[in-house]
């Protein structure tokens, strides 16, 4: 454990802590989510929490704010100690706000209503009526919104439903939903994951005004750029306990991804120093002019005559803001035959047209996916790791014969490949809901490896996998690149994109608005460029 | 055609006939407003509304106040509609299938206790004129909608339970209890349905008779889907079912091409209405997002 002695004694003689959580715990079930963890907020700062996916950020988190019940532990406003929150409403009172991973919002209500969703203060004209028929003060509040949104030069339309707001103002307007509640400390949760690089400078910034104003934030991330860049102080935590508490400017990102994962990890994309195999000229996987027309009228299409290809022993990332069309793409090359995933365009694979063709026969062409939401989509949870590696391969001569499976054969042949893939327990008979992320993508990942794919299409491959599991991923991916597949990677973690592409391809709002050839050298691609695409600025 | 006599024209007849029927709808639809937008689905309706024809009947028949009938109606809707949120709220049923049974619950439970009361299962004793509503429930219905439509826009009741059905976790999140406001709007739902029986059979008619409701509780709710989950147009879609049923009603014993079409043809015309609006037209309605979902904390 590493632990900053000088730093935790001397900021305690001076100011009390605005926040501060001592030996919290919580268990679901016999998942100890939160172990003994202390954390302790000071005024005016940014605070990282940071862990791998399921260390237990977000549970730690709500139990500051009243949401989830601890089992143990203590809690201290302004070095008080006070019972827990009964629910978010008292935590709100004391002044604590959140911003949660998936937005608090409802998408057909306007920005005003929902941020006056939790008003209780009696404001305005009626306010002498009892609570149940007193109107809502709407001119009022929208006053109080504009003071503070000007304040802090957002721009919002409070008459507008809030789905038809990009997801940055989304999250603006839960700020300033937290700050016209006048909190004081301010919970984030992963704000950055929906952001572009250009974004969360931005989002960084204004939470540095607030800090200055004697408010203070907690940011959970995982990315580590951002915590060594923008906070004053970080705790991190590893299953569910805390592995370090320091100062961000006396550690490193090294440090940081040491005590997140429990030993030394290569941060960078790592080719074990191989220069990469030319791409050849053949296209495998070609696509012309696909749209998906909108869901609504006059809205804009979901994609707009996207047109690329991708060549053998290519990697092609796509890289955009999430929800601008980059899981249509990946459901419409997927499902060319849907009408609801298509409504024109044209999809090649090597050089025969499976625009009409169904879904499983472009499977047996030699097509993998590696789905976006690998428990939707991927696995079957409740099943073992055998049948989960069965899953789609069912009518594969390997496996079967004339409809029946061969059991012998299919235990080997699994049993190998947990072997190959690393996927642990070793245990065919396993289910695979016990499995970690990290494991379960690698089930997922042996399953659609083993057919050989000339063309892997790839959604989020690493997305809540930890980041042992992340190094093994990417080797996977540029191997089947060295064997000559065609790989479409789409993800919206921009150092796995430029680590891993050939080319970037970047979407705005259904259209592919830039392109990015990989240069020579240590930074192939210019990050900055590939982030003003994301937000549609074009050169 | 007389001057003085223009109320008893042919046009001013089936308007006026159109609101009267629409009156009922109009209360079911706005119980049902409530709870599906709370996130609750309401197949009970027709259940809740055959307990509350039942009940305002006894009631005005017992009090000989219609008043009261209405008042127990009221009653017994929401205490009907209590156990429902019991199931699906408290122990997270699937609203279908509970809805359902809710509504066999009725329709067994109502010539039960006719025949405990009255020793006959069939119908309640007719209710003097004196004892029955006369146009109170077709006024009071809109008076309704004007103040639902109010408290939907216009006060943080109705945004709580907007947010409860389409995003419960945020109603949550902004120290609300979700259950709550749920547990509130079905038996809010329960009330309007009883009141909305007790218009069928202390205003339309004179007695309850067994399955009176005849599927207005449905109707009430394709009027729901087919109002966009919204106050006006859910009044609207009910004028309109109500404007059908109002033809239906002059349409029989005529003659096309001097066959007498069958009753039962004529009658089933507003269920037909009903099937064709709901699988033609609704195309883009969006139910809220949450609806059927037990709330669970994330
Ligand atoms: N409501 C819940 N019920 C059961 N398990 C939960 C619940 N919430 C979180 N967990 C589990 O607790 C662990 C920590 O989760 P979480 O705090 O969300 O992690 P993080 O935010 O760091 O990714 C995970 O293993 C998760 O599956
Ligand atoms: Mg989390």
């Amino acid at each position: 454990m590493v632990h900053n002695e000088e730093f935790s004694g001397k900021m305690a003689l001076s100011v009390p802590a605005l926040l501060e959580l001592r030996g919290v715990s919580r268990s679901f079930g016999a998942l100890r989510a939160n172990a003994e963890v202390d954390l302790k907020l000071e005024a005016g700062t940014i605070h990282g929490v940071v862990g791998e996916n399921g260390a237990g950020k977000s549970t730690l988190m709500k139990i500051a704010y009243g949401m989830i019940e601890p089992d143990a532990g203590h809690l201290l406003i302004d070095g008080v100690e006070r019972s827990w929150w009964r629910s978010p409403r008292e935590a709100i009172q004391a002044g604590i706000g959140m911003v949660h991973q998936h937005f608090m919002l409802a998408g057909p209500e306007s920005a005003l209503d929902n941020a006056i969703l939790g008003e209780s203060r009696p404001t305005g004209r009626w306010s002498f009526l009892p609570p149940l028929l007193r109107p809502l003060d709407r001119k009022g509040a929208i006053q109080r919104l504009r003071k503070l949104s000007d304040e802090f030069g957002f721009d919002i339309d409070w008459t507008a439903e809030v789905e038809t707001l990009p997801v940055g103002v989304q999250q603006r307007l839960e700020i300033l939903k937290l700050l016209d509640r006048d909190a004081r400390i301010l919970i984030l949760d992963e704000p950055t994951a929906v952001l572009t690089p250009q974004e969360t400078d931005e989002l960084f910034k204004n939470l540095r005004k607030l800090t200055r104003s004697g408010r203070s934030v907690v940011v959970i991330t995982h990315k580590l750029r951002e915590v060594m860049q923008f906070t004053d102080e970080v705790t991190v935590l590893r299953a569910g306990r805390v592995t370090a508490r320091l100062k961000t400017k006396d550690t490193s990102a090294e440090a940081l991804a040491e005590a997140m994962v429990g030993r030394k990890v290569v941060l960078r994309v790592e080719e074990n120093g191989k220069s990469r195999t030319p791409v050849s000229n053949e296209s495998v996987l070609q696509v012309e002019a696909l749209t998906l027309a909108a869901a609504r009228d006059n809205g804009k299409p979901r994609l707009n005559q996207v047109s690329f290809d991708v060549k053998r022993g290519e990697v092609v990332g796509i890289a955009g803001v999430e929800g601008n069309g980059q899981s249509e793409l990946i459901r419409a090359l997927i499902h060319p035959s849907h009408a609801d995933c298509r409504t024109s365009g044209q999809v090649r694979l090597l050089g025969v047209d499976i625009t009409h063709t169904r879904d499983s026969e472009i499977r047996s062409l030699g097509v993998s996916v590696i789905p976006e939401d690998r428990h939707e989509e991927g696995l079957l949870l409740d099943r073992s790791l055998e049948e989960n590696y069965l899953l789609g391969l069912q009518r594969d001569a390997r496996f079967s014969n004339r409809g029946w499976i061969k059991r012998a054969q299919l235990r080997t042949l699994v049993n190998e490949a947990l072997e190959a893939h690393d996927v642990r327990p070793r245990d065919a008979e396993a289910k695979a809901r016990g499995l970690s992320g990290g494991n379960q993508q690698k089930l997922v990942i042996a399953r659609e490896f083993s057919r050989h794919p000339k063309c892997l299409i790839a959604s989020q491959p690493t997305r809540g996998v930890d980041v042992g599991a992340i190094e093994s991923i990417h080797s996977k991916i540029l191997e089947a690149r060295s064997g000559g597949t065609a790989v479409l990677l789409l993800s919206s973690e921009l150092d796995e994109l430029m680590g891993l592409s050939d080319r970037i391809l970047v979407m705005y709002e259904g259209k592919f608005v830039a392109e990015h050839r990989r240069q020579q050298g240590s930074s192939p691609y210019d990050e900055r460029a590939i982030g003003l695409g994301m937000s549609g600025v074009i050169q | 055609m007389d001057e003085q006599n223009w109320y008893q024209s042919a046009p001013f007849q089936l308007a006026a006939s159109t609101f009267r029927l629409a009156a009922p709808l109009v209360f079911a639809a706005m119980g049902g407003l409530l709870s599906e937008r709370a996130g609750v689905i309401n197949i009970a309706l027709e259940g809740f509304m055959l307990m509350g024809a039942f009940a305002a009947a006894v009631g005005a028949n017992h009090f000989a106040d219609p008043w009261m009938g209405a008042l127990i109606a009221g009653g017994v809707g929401a205490a009907f509609a209590s156990i429902y949120a019991v199931f699906v709220i408290q122990y997270r049923a699937n609203q279908i299938v509970a809805g359902t049974a809710m509504n066999f619950l009725a329709a067994g439970l109502t010539p039960f206790f006719c025949k405990i009361l009255f020793d006959v299962s069939g119908s309640t004793p007719t209710l003097p004129i004196a004892v029955r509503f006369g146009s109170e429930p077709i006024w009071g219905a809109w008076i309704l909608l004007a103040l639902l439509a109010w408290l939907w826009r216009s006060t943080s009741v109705g945004l709580w339970i907007r947010f409860a059905g389409e995003h419960p976790q945020a109603l949550d999140a902004a120290g609300i209890q979700v259950n709550r406001i749920r547990w509130a709007s079905v038996a809010a739902s329960g009330v309007l349905a009883g009141l909305a029986g007790a218009t069928l059979s202390v205003c339309l008619s004179s007695s309850f008779s067994r399955s009176m409701t005849a599927g207005r509780g449905f109707m009430a709710l394709a009027a729901v889907i087919f109002g966009k989950w919204r106050p006006v147009p859910t009044a609207l879609a009910c004028l309109l079912f109500g404007f059908l049923d109002a033809v239906q009603m002059r349409l029989q014993g005529v003659q096309i091409g001097g066959v007498g079409v069958p009753v039962q043809f004529i009658q089933i015309l507003p269920y037909i209405a009903t099937v064709i609006v709901l699988a033609g037209f609704i195309g883009k309605s969006r139910a809220p997002r949450s609806l059927g979902l037990p709330f669970e904390k994330v």
